[in-house]
């Protein structure tokens, strides 16, 4: 079925499919969960940011024999987190490298006295130099990891930068940071864990990616991939949040499970969640830029550096997505961009909706203004002149093959926002008035799946069965959690196939069950896994007339008896696809070189701010999301994905601020933290181009990342306009513009009077 | 939750006489619990140091809204939604009623009660701003009997005031002569809403041709607790709306206050920003119009 | 039974209760564990999220707040209670229409905040909407589609209305 054509079920706003569950109080989170004979269980964590463990003291006053205890000597296999490197060891064994890092793991049938012996276990240290910052560990005087505190580092060159300087009319330079951001998923992590000797173990939690916890399950047990199972319950939101952690939380569990003999629960409550799980990756991004009498770049030189924390974890994989969008959506002769993620001694940084993206997206956005205002030209017709085009490359040399609209984009998102007039407006009142008032925008693109080689190397299997009584199953990994996956995967093979959506379930996400459609990451579902999944439902029609005597066209009854038939000769009735790469994809990651990614989503921002010269706080009172994300499968929860990623994002610009206190989050409560409330979004008005991607399930690209890159350059544009003055870092608070304002002689402050 | 319920004991006599005298016969022993929002935050958290806890939650005597001639009298156990949707409140205390709205959410609203609230005495607290500027009593009650202190005494220093341990909170007294006064009241927190205050001021003032014959200033998070900022008051009382009165109160308000850095804001920005409060509260006070 | 305990009875969701709890559990672990009521979910413990928000004799409370000794004779309504029999309430209903619902962990503190508003003034404005579920943080949607669901709400509920009062 090619991708344009006429839909029954894609394309409409299907119901989510387990939303009446969701909506009665009856679907089941990790925490609903009840096992017969369970424990529970909790963690002792390091209280400084590094050194050296002396001794583990288990106070005598307790009586240990009712308890099940965890230390590093109890891991039966290998004591190291499997993801990218296994460097992060599951249990601390003999030094710490971060505040609330797990040192020893408790069960006990009662919370209360769990707690009790939580506080009776004593660490003593011999406490170590640690670095906090990018800058500390780039002085490289202390060594926290490896042999430089580097982590990974990229050198992306397209052209010659060097001789690009002296002919150029304009050379503008500027630094832009982004604070680390929690995802504040408001169910905190938690697992189930069950353990024996025959069967091996058994998780069951709040999770993203049940292969990544099955792939360090094995490791740590050192068991066989059949003897371990994985299985994600009902999850209350993730964001990136439950990529990674997931394996060290499931492991825990595990142990204790293993430790106790009996099913052992560990939920973290919101404190101990905020303080010892992963946030969004810190960064510091320089751009200079080179840039023509007419406003076309030259030369772009950027040097990227994150914070990745104490273990490498993802840092790698998040530095390449940073890097890979830090020239943003232009075309420019020449590129080079520098990266590097750096160790520090705080939790480690790990997957966070955008991956790496927001951060580099915020610098270049913010980035373009900048460049605007130095060579005295509209920041809109800037952006303009130099959008990549079709048949243009990128920094890495990829050709645009796909149709790019960006120009498209933006006059929308200029005609609904009304933008001119409304800059003009605010140009005229905000003398007058103590709120000033602004527009501001943001244009970018996000890749979709993963990155270069990434999707070959998953080598993804997925697809559809029908089970006896009469269901089609779809046998994938990828897992709900808000985004959708469910409703959209029964929408394609319900298309693909011919049936109704009520005859499409979602096979369980179990290891046992279902196959490695890889990790639920990086908007790869819709694209990716949609693609199989629409594959699978069209080869098993054409199995069941090949084998079945299916006809053309046929009934539900029809379908379902040609399934008998062809169960009772030959088996079960599945159809797998494995991921085909679409063809001209070439990515050598020697040279960090090619097609970065199989398709691009593409957007504009435009945020209305009001910030108030009172109490220099700011308002952000109107939002425009203009997109092309391929295909839209279902348009409410589309649309429900760009609005979630704009508050999200808009959080990230504005309130949401990691207060560190010697490598500890010292605002670890949602007291302290703060989130955009039902009173501080903005109306977000959501607007969407299709172009229908070929290679994605029935032309979808990716959309659940996108939005988040947009809001923070976009706001502080319109910040700009309002107050004149230019901010470059988030988040950014009042006391932060405060500060700026009361300096910057180009507005009247009432501080001053 | 890292507290243990089996640890502590809560009795509800139902009562206001009953929980005077289990406060009287053994002085200290019980710590009051009226909505609970402050206290089952500190249990949820595994520091509620109290033991021994008495529940004003229900108790009819003490939730009240009552008219007197010369005064409104709220009862200590009153909740914030109470005094949001009261009629008499929100005509003639309208800062009172405003703060209400503004503290926490509606669930929070309809347990949080007004005594809780001050008894508690963070130095954000919501409700103090509005009391300060509207004059308010506070009415005490214990076995002994009861008596009266102006708001503006009660706290003694962070989280301290001038309760005895056998008394309660009982009534707060509003006086019902503001009706030409001017009012404004602003609460800067870091979102619209579920916000703890990073400051807060309260004015009242009677202004008569340009004159300003009367004015209370309360504030919030600018010292160890909610207080009127007095030499402010000072340096307006009497003159007349001119620029020189409105620098001078500005350099006045800016050494009265003695805010602290915190995870939420800072020293310097809380002082700027309650003298731009001031003064916006100022500059109301000059133009046509009543309160902000 | 612990005779040091007192002996609590609810009413939750129209059916009666009555439990020998220990007066400071709050009334959030009680449903939960006790009851078995997992509908209604701990995002904080410490009254900021409202996904524990449930409503006591008529008015919105957030569950983690309340020392269930508090509870004593009260009426509790959960998300349980929400859908009568089979039938959908009109809220969750709309919420599913128009996407109110994303991971879902929020949805039934959100859900009672909702009914609980409408309950007190069947026709709110959009910024009595943003006012009255102010107090319940949901990290998915943006609150646009539930703002959008409980609009659609009010609509049909006026129209119900309108055939009821045609009959
Ligand atoms: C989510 C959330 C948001 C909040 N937002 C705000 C806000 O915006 N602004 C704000 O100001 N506060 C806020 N608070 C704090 C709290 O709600 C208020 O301080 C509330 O008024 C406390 O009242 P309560 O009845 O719940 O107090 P409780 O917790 O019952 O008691 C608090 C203290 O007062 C004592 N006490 C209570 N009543 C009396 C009495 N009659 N006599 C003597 N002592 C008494 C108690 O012993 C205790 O020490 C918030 C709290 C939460 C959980
Ligand atoms: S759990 Fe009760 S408000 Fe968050
Ligand atoms: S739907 Fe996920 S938090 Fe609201």
């Amino acid at each position: 079925m090619s991708t344009s054509a006429k839909t029954r079920i894609v394309g409409s706003s299907v119901p989510r499919k387990e939303g009446v569950d969701k909506l009665m109080g009856r679907a089941r989170y990790v925490d609903d969960i009840e096992r017969d004979g369970m424990w529970h269980g909790a963690t002792v964590r390091s209280s400084i940011p590094r050194g050296i463990i002396r001794s583990i003291e288990f106070d005598p006053r307790i009586d240990w024999g009712e308890f099940a205890v965890v230390t590093a000597a109890d891991v039966p296999g290998e004591n190291h987190i499997q993801l990218i490197f296994a460097d992060q060891p599951c249990l601390a064994d003999g030094q710490v490298n971060h505040c609330e890092e797990a040192i020893a793991l408790l069960a006990h049938p009662n919370k209360q006295k769990l707690r009790e012996a939580v506080a009776a276990v004593r660490i003593d240290y011999e406490p170590l130099p640690a670095v906090f910052t990018i800058e500390e560990s780039e002085r490289q005087d202390v060594i926290v990891w490896g042999e430089d505190n580097i982590f990974k580092s990229f050198l992306l060159e397209k052209g010659n930068v060097d001789q690009a300087w002296t002919g150029a009319a304009h050379v503008i330079e500027g630094e832009y940071r982004t604070g680390a951001q929690e995802h504040l998923y408001i169910e905190n992590n938690g697992m189930i864990a069950e353990y024996n000797s025959a069967h091996g173990v058994t998780v069951w939690g709040s999770l993203q990616c049940p292969y990544y916890v099955h792939k360090s399950l094995m490791a740590v047990f050192g068991l066989p991939e059949e003897k371990v199972r994985v299985i994600q319950t009902e999850t209350g939101g993730a964001f990136g949040g439950k990529e990674d952690f997931p394996s060290v939380l499931g492991s825990h569990a595990a142990l204790l499970a293993m430790k106790a003999g009996r099913p052992v629960k560990m939920i973290y409550d919101r404190m101990e969640d905020l303080a010892a799980t992963p946030k969004r990756h810190p960064s510091r991004i320089r751009h200079r830029t080179a840039v023509d009498a007419n406003g076309m770049l030259l030369a772009m030189d950027i040097e990227v550096a994150t914070d990745g924390g104490a273990y490498s974890t993802l840092s790698s994989t998040v530095l390449s997505r940073a890097t890979l969008h830090s020239p943003g959506p232009y075309v420019c002769p020449n590129v080079r961009v520098r990266s590097r993620a750096w160790a520090t001694n705080t939790v480690p940084y790990g997957a966070f909706r955008g991956f790496g993206a927001p951060q580099a997206i915020f610098a270049i956005e913010r980035h373009m203004d900048e460049i605007a205002a130095g060579i005295g030209m509209d920041p809109i017709e800037l952006r303009r002149r130099n959008f990549l085009q079709d048949g243009t490359t990128t920094a890495t040399e990829q050709v645009m093959r796909e149709h790019v609209i960006m120009d498209k984009l933006l006059d929308r998102a200029l005609t609904e926002s009304n933008y001119y007039a409304r800059k003009t407006q605010f140009a005229q009142e905000n003398p007058a008035s103590a709120i000033k008032r602004g527009i501001g925008i943001a244009a970018f693109f996000h890749g979709s799946g993963f990155t270069g080689s990434g999707e070959r190397n998953l080598n993804s299997l997925a697809g559809v069965d029908v089970t006896s009584e009469g269901k089609v199953r779809v046998l994938v990994s990828s897992t709900e959690f808000g985004q959708g996956t469910n409703t959209i995967l029964t929408q394609i093979a319900s298309e693909a196939i011919g049936l109704d959506i009520g005859d499409v379930v979602m096979a369980l996400p179990d290891t046992g069950i279902v196959p490695n459609s890889g990790p639920t990451v990086a908007s790869r579902t819709s694209m990716v896994v949609g693609k199989l999944i629409q594959r699978a439902g069209t080869q098993l029609v054409s199995m069941l007339h090949d084998k079945a005597g299916l006809e053309e066209s046929f009934t539900r009854a029809e379908f379902f008896a040609a399934c008998e038939r062809y169960r009772a000769k030959l088996g079960d009735v599945v159809s797998l696809c494995r991921y085909e790469p679409p063809p001209n994809i070439f990515w050598d990651d020697q040279k960090y070189r090619g097609e970065a990614y199989p398709a691009y989503a593409w957007s504009i921002h435009v945020a209305q701010v009001a910030v108030d010269t009172i109490t220099y706080s700011t308002e952000v009172e109107d939002f425009w999301a203009v997109q092309e994300v391929g295909r839209v499968l279902n348009p409410v929860l589309a649309g429900g994905q760009i609005e979630g990623g704009v508050a999200q994002g808009i959080g990230y610009a504005l309130y949401e601020k990691v207060v560190w206190q010697n490598g500890r989050m010292a605002n670890n409560q949602m007291t302290n933290y703060i989130m955009p409330t039902a009173e501080d979004v903005p109306p977000i008005h959501v607007l969407f181009e299709e172009i229908p991607f070929m290679h994605g399930g029935f032309g979808a690209k990716g959309i659940g990342e996108l939005p988040h890159d947009g809001p923070a350059p976009a706001i502080l544009n319109a910040i700009k306009d309002a107050t004149g003055v230019s901010f470059c870092s988030i988040p950014l608070m009042p006391e932060d513009i405060l500060a700026k304002l009361v300096v910057a002689s180009s507005i009247e402050v009432a501080a001053t009077v | 939750m890292r507290g243990n319920p089996e640890a502590h004991e809560l009795v509800a006599p139902g009562t206001l006489s009953g929980v005077l005298s289990m406060l009287a016969n053994e002085p200290g022993k019980w710590t009051p619990i009226a909505g609970g929002t402050e206290l089952m935050v500190a249990h949820a958290a595994g520091r509620l140091s109290a033991r021994c806890l008495v529940s004003l939650w229900g108790i009819r005597d003490m939730r009240f809204i009552r008219a007197e001639p010369d005064s409104i009298a709220v009862g200590a156990g009153s909740t914030f939604s109470d005094l949001r949707n009261h009629q008499a409140i929100s005509a003639e205390f309208p800062l009172l009623a405003k703060a209400a709205s503004w503290i926490g959410s509606v669930a929070n609203q309809s347990r949080a009660t007004l005594g809780g609230n001050l008894a508690n005495g963070s130095p954000a607290a919501d409700s103090s701003p509005a009391l300060l500027a509207y004059d308010a009593q506070l009415e005490l009650i214990s076995a002994r009997g009861t008596r009266r202190v102006p708001y503006a005494e009660f706290h003694t220093g962070y989280k301290h005031n001038v309760m005895a341990a056998d008394e309660l909170l009982y009534a707060v007294h509003l006086p019902r002569r503001f009706g030409q006064h001017r009012q404004y009241l602003r609460k800067v927190g870091t979102r619209r809403a579920m916000a703890i205050s990073k400051v807060a001021l309260a004015g009242c003032a009677l202004v008569e041709q340009g004159t300003v014959r009367e004015i209370r200033i309360g504030a919030a998070s600018i010292a160890a607790y909610p207080t009127r900022l007095y030499r402010t008051e000072d340096s307006i009382s009497g003159q007349v709306l001119a620029p020189e009165t409105l620098r001078a109160a500005r350099v006045s308000a800016l050494s009265e206050v003695q805010p602290i850095d915190d995870i939420r804001s800072t020293a310097e920005y809380r002082r700027i920003v309650i003298a731009n409060l001031l003064e916006e509260f100022l500059r109301s006070l000059t133009g046509a119009g009543g309160q902000q | 039974m612990n005779p040091s305990w007192p002996s609590i009875n609810l009413r939750v969701n129209g059916e009666h209760h009555s439990l020998n709890l220990p007066p400071m559990k709050r009334l959030l672990d009680v449903l939960r564990e006790d009851l078995h009521l997992t509908g209604t979910k701990e995002g904080c413990g410490e009254g900021e999220c409202g996904s524990c928000s449930v409503r006591m004799d008529g008015e919105l409370v957030n569950s983690c707040m309340v020392p269930v000794l508090q509870a004593q004779d009260a009426c509790v309504e959960t998300v349980e209670g929400l859908a009568c029999d089979a039938e959908l309430h009109p809220l969750q209903k709309a919420f599913l229409e128009f996407g109110g619902a994303q991971c879902g962990i929020c949805t039934p503190g959100m859900l009672m905040a909702a009914s609980h508003l409408l309950a007190h003034n069947p026709t709110p404005n959009i910024a009595e909407i943003r006012d009255g579920l102010a107090g319940n943080l949901c990290r998915c949607t943006g609150f646009i589609r539930i703002f959008d669901s409980v609009i659609a709400t009010i609509a049909s509920n006026a129209k119900s209305q309108q055939e009821r009062n045609a009959r």
